[in-house]
């Protein structure tokens, strides 16, 4: 088995008084690609949320682990530091910061080192050139006025740049058209290698194309209630939910 | 969850515009206003007689208006303690060597000097009621540019003067116009001709160093046909305890086909009261553009006022209110359409913070000479914390036919989510908020001067006392 590069135990947690996730476990090695399935309102985006460290939700118990280290108590932006990347679902929109503004000063933080102006806008055109964007659009304002399409390839973007260790896709193909499902599959490829993991939500296994998924995890009301490999996809997209969940009550 | 605590935005380093000098002024005005004391102000500025008489007839009108009652209290001015006249111990001068010691250091301090050097055209130094320097390039002169201080326009364009000195802001407009036109002293006076491009900007700096005086420059800028001009003016003030007053007044001449920018960055110290009156008439084709940045006062009210005079007149304003601890500052734009295809877009962004007050104040209006008028206002407000107060108080009064007429509002509070998006970036939270009010004021930042625009970068170091939840 691969180095454990993500590992969550019985994890509980929700916001305020209403638990969302009720005991999950979950483990992501290193340089595997996760998909997680799961109906809508089962906890899929919360668990994102989570393991990023959305303040608006509360660990009550169970751990979280990234690289063998405990970081349930780690900030946001110290998670990032330490190699997390959400690929939003819905991206913010910021205005007054531009793309590469926003991801210099990211590069900056995550690396701790200075990151010189010229060298990193050639990477910046470059690899926006990759995923088939206007270089004009580094110098908007972060999603302002961005299409669906255009704010999932600007996650990509971003994932791209900042290379973190694991990333978590939060349907990043949802409300895209067959061609920019291919570039943002083909972006997700090019991240992904030995070092480096996915985690996935996905309606829609076209993003997956380029990958070679390892495994596939069923999420229904907060917990993982099945396991498999990819022909638990397939067997999802012609059976649907209902056949597992009637497990699971019967 | 913790408790979430709040997040302060450190108020600009103002220990720079603190430090007052000593009052070595040669002569004061008793404090308080009667006709004595006009005719004395009058005299010792040599007035001719037309504006002697202008200034008696507008204390009459002054005295028979009453305070506005719309906006901000004005209860705790008392005019009684107000001295309305001091002259500092400066004649005015063309040359900086010349200028006394302590002022000089006032204005080095603020950098005038050395922005003249590198990337002004001309320069107007106000201390207190008197204008103590003034500079302008030859290359300038050649060309026919006037800049000078208002005294000196007084005596060698006297015609021009009188043609046009408070006919577009008239003293029974309101109580403080009134009192302007009383009181007023010092200012600028520019002058473009036809056709004559002012290639690097002019700017007149405004300092107000005595305790307890009022400030009642008057700028008057005409700008001829096919000209154009971008004008810069800086105020700013030592902190006193005794109320200060500013009610200078602003008349901008923008003639057929001219183009003029206005730039102000108003930087008072807290116990300035703030009532300033600036208007611009804008003939056909003309271009008004005026740039607000309103930091400082303890009450303002600012409302630059554009008369789209003649068909297809444009204005641009684009405004910037900071509201900390102890601010009232209620500020905003005002448009009048009068002319057919006359078009104007308003863009403001207000911040409040530490329980400071900020009020978006503007007023459209559409004549029944004004068809085809196009109007699109814009108003966003910031507020740092709950303790902050922000308002918007748009009035549209539309009579011309096929008006075209936008306005969008938005009142809102950093939001968590975008928080979260930039720390999930790496971005520590501190970081995060200071982008996200930078990115918030960024649409004004870059219409700045850079010296501005860095200033309001200081402005928005953002100091977090305690973290996200």
């Amino acid at each position: 088995m691969a180095e454990q590069l993500l590992e969550i135990k019985d994890l509980h947690a929700g916001v305020e008084d209403k638990e969302i996730l009720k005991g999950l476990s979950l483990s992501v090695g290193k340089g595997e690609v996760h998909v997680i399935l799961g109906p809508n309102g089962s906890g899929k985006s919360t668990l994102m949320n989570i393991i990023m460290g959305h303040p608006k939700y509360t660990v009550t118990s169970g751990s979280m682990e990234f690289e063998g280290e405990d970081m349930t108590e780690m900030k946001t932006f110290e998670r990032s530091r330490k190699g997390l990347f959400l690929s939003f679902q819905t991206p913010e929109e910021i205005p007054g910061i531009t793309v590469e503004n926003m991801l210099r000063t990211a590069k900056q933080a995550i690396t701790g080192e200075k990151v010189k102006l010229l060298p990193f806008r050639k990477e910046l055109k470059a690899t926006m050139q990759e995923l088939k964007m206007d270089p004009e659009y580094a110098q908007r304002y972060l999603n302002v006025g961005f299409s669906g399409g255009e704010k999932k390839r600007t996650e990509i973007l971003q994932l791209l740049m900042l290379k973190p260790k694991l990333a978590l896709l939060d349907e990043t193909d949802s409300g895209l058209d067959v061609d920019a499902v291919q570039i943002v599959s083909e972006g997700v490829a090019k991240f992904h290698n030995e070092e480096n993991s996915c985690l996935i939500i996905t309606h829609n296994t076209r993003i997956l194309e380029h990958l070679k998924v390892d495994k596939v995890h069923v999420l229904m009301n907060g917990q993982i209630v099945e396991e498999g490999g990819p022909e638990l996809i397939e067997d999802i997209n012609s059976r649907g939910f209902a056949h597992i969940r009637e497990e699971q009550e019967g | 969850m913790a408790e979430k605590k709040k997040t302060y935005v450190e108020d600009i380093e103002r220990t720079l515009y603190d430090i007052k000098n000593e009052d070595h002024s040669v002569y004061k005005s008793h404090s308080g206003l009667t006709p004595e004391i006009v005719r004395d102000i009058s005299k010792r500025k040599n007035d001719p007689e037309w504006m002697t008489e202008f200034r008696l007839k507008s204390l009459e009108v002054y005295n028979s208006l009453e305070l506005p009652t719309w906006g901000p209290s004005l209860e705790e001015l008392n005019m009684d303690d107000i001295v309305t006249y001091v002259q500092p111990d400066a004649k005015m001068t063309g040359s900086w060597e010349e200028v006394p010691e302590d002022i000089k250091d006032t204005f080095d301090r603020l950098g005038i000097p050395e922005a003249e050097k590198t990337s002004l055209g001309g320069v107007g130094a106000q201390y207190d009621s008197e204008v103590v320097y003034h500079s302008i390039q030859e290359d300038m002169v050649k060309q026919g540019v006037i800049y000078t201080d208002m005294e000196t326009a007084l005596v060698e364009h006297e015609d021009i003067v009188k043609e046009y000195f408070m006919t577009l802001v008239p003293p029974k407009d309101h109580k403080f116009a009134a009192l302007h036109g009383a009181v007023w002293s010092g200012g600028s006076f520019v002058y473009v001709p036809e056709g004559v491009h002012v290639e690097m900007p002019l700017q007149s700096y405004f300092r107000l160093n005595a305790a307890g005086a009022g400030q009642f420059e008057h700028t008057l800028i005409i700008v001829e046909k096919n000209a154009s001009l971008h004008f810069i003016e800086g105020c700013s003030a030592p902190k006193h305890n005794v109320t200060n007053l500013h009610a200078g007044c602003v008349e901008l001449f923008v003639k057929e086909g001219a183009r003029l920018r206005y730039s102000t960055i108003e930087n008072w110290s807290r116990n300035m009261m703030n009532l300033n009156t600036k208007r611009a008439l804008v003939e056909k084709d003309g271009i008004i553009e005026w740039v607000s940045g309103s930091f400082g006062s303890h009450i303002s009210c600012l409302y630059p006022c554009s008369v789209l005079h003649g068909e297809n007149a444009r204005c641009e304003f684009t405004g910037v209110t900071f509201a900390s601890k102890g601010q009232n500052l209620d500020t905003g734009a005002s448009v009048i359409h009068a002319a057919p295809h006359t078009s104007a877009n308003i863009n403001t962004r207000t911040i409040s913070k530490a329980g400071g007050k900020a009020t978006y104040r503007s007023a459209v209006k559409v004549t029944k000479n004004a068809p085809f008028a196009k109007c699109s206002v814009n108003c966003e407000s910031l507020m740092l914390d709950n303790l902050s107060r922000s308002d918007t108080l748009p009035v549209m009064d539309i009579e011309g036919d096929e008006a075209d007429i936008g306005h969008e509002a938005k009142i809102g509070r950093i939001s968590d989510e975008a928080i979260f998006y930039l720390t999930s970036r790496g971005i520590d939270e501190e970081e995060a908020r200071a982008m996200i009010v930078r990115g918030f004021v960024e649409p004004i930042a870059k219409e700045l001067p850079l010296e501005y625009a860095l200033e309001m970068n200081n402005l928005v170091n953002i100091e977090l006392e305690g973290t996200m939840g």
